[in-house]
């Protein structure tokens, strides 16, 4: 259900950047996600279609989604690996001692605007 | 493709919020308001832990409680029972409180004087962890019955938090709940996380949840 709040600061920030470089319609709107953000992008995009047509910049626009990859640093061996693929296990020495050091990034990448 | 411009933005979708919440803080600053964030799942004891937690300080401070809820008032119901200010925020169907709906609470529930003020979150482990709400520190509690385990399932929240309550623990018996484990998984989230094992229904361990807090206060308030 978080996906409904992610949508409404989304529309609120493209609102500022109207506001702030003075355009009045956006094309597109590109979000980025981490892998492990836990973002269920069928539900964000569901949600994009109903409240972006209450909002007359965002109205019509596409929302587009990449993935970033989830990295996990292994604190015992040093090095680092894919997360989805390994989880909280090193894959190099067997350590559980990790941390995740990308994957819950959740940014607005780029806007597309109407010149 | 060449009839639009693009324009980079690169920031968190958070940015906006992480501001506002900064805001807050410097507000309740000059106040000497001390707002704290209490998290945890539906029915691990939140509103328990605050009538045994605010039962003893209210007589040493101003202490307010802010209950978040999708909707009903039971929460604050039982509050001002206690004789404890109490104001309802109602989400309207959100599942998180973010810091700008906070701030509307804070300043219709006008915090000044008030020593203390206890934001009970909605009982959620997902969502809440993502918004920063402008309290000064967040605490969650994770009760017995719901297992050792959920550090490693809801990672976030342990991280974000400050202090970590474990409650129920009067019934530890009854249950296969390791606390050494638990203990293990939330530092291994971070390792900063002070942990309070408590039972909120018989008074064990409150003491020194309060012993916190009081210390909390009188920092923040310096």
């Amino acid at each position: 259900m978080h996906e409904l709040g992610i949508i409404n600061y989304v529309v609120r920030q493209v609102e500022n950047l109207a506001a702030e470089n003075n355009f009045e319609k956006v094309h597109s709107v590109t979000l980025e996600f981490g892998e492990v953000s836990g973002i269920v992008t069928s539900y964000l995009m569901d949600y994009w279609n109903w409240y972006s047509k209450k909002h007359p910049v965002v109205d019509g626009a596409e929302l587009r989604c990449e993935t970033l990859p989830a990295i996990t640093w292994c604190n015992s061996c040093e090095k680092t690996y894919p997360t989805v693929q390994y989880g909280k296990t090193c894959p190099y020495c067997g350590s559980g001692e990790t941390w995740l050091l990308k994957g819950q990034e959740m940014n607005i990448k780029e806007i597309e605007v109407e010149e | 493709m060449d009839k639009y411009k693009v324009i980079e933005v690169k920031e968190s979708i958070f940015a906006d919020n992480d501001k506002d919440a900064d805001r807050l803080r410097e507000q309740l600053k000059e106040q000497k308001t001390y707002l704290l964030n209490l998290m945890s799942s539906p029915g691990s004891g939140k509103t328990t832990t605050l009538k045994a937690v605010l039962g003893k300080l209210k007589d040493e401070m101003n202490v307010g409680v802010m209950e978040a809820d999708i909707d009903s008032d039971v929460d604050a119901a039982t509050m001002q029972e206690l004789g404890v200010k109490t104001i309802q925020l109602h989400t309207g169907g959100m599942c998180h409180l973010d810091a700008d709906m906070t701030r509307q609470g804070i300043n219709e529930f006008g915090t000044e004087g008030l020593d203390l003020v206890v934001l009970e979150n909605v009982g959620n482990l997902v969502c809440p962890a993502e918004f920063d709400t402008g309290a000064v520190k967040s605490i969650m509690i994770l009760s017995v019955p719901e297992g050792h385990d959920k550090p490693l399932k809801y990672p976030l929240i342990f991280q974000v938090c400050d202090a970590l309550i474990i409650n129920k623990i009067d019934v530890l018996p009854y249950f296969d709940f390791d606390m050494e484990k638990v203990e293990e998984y939330a530092h291994m989230r971070n390792p900063k996380l002070k942990i309070f094992p408590i039972s909120a229904k018989t008074g064990e361990g409150v003491d020194a949840l309060c012993d916190w807090l009081r210390n909390e206060v009188k920092e923040w308030q310096k």
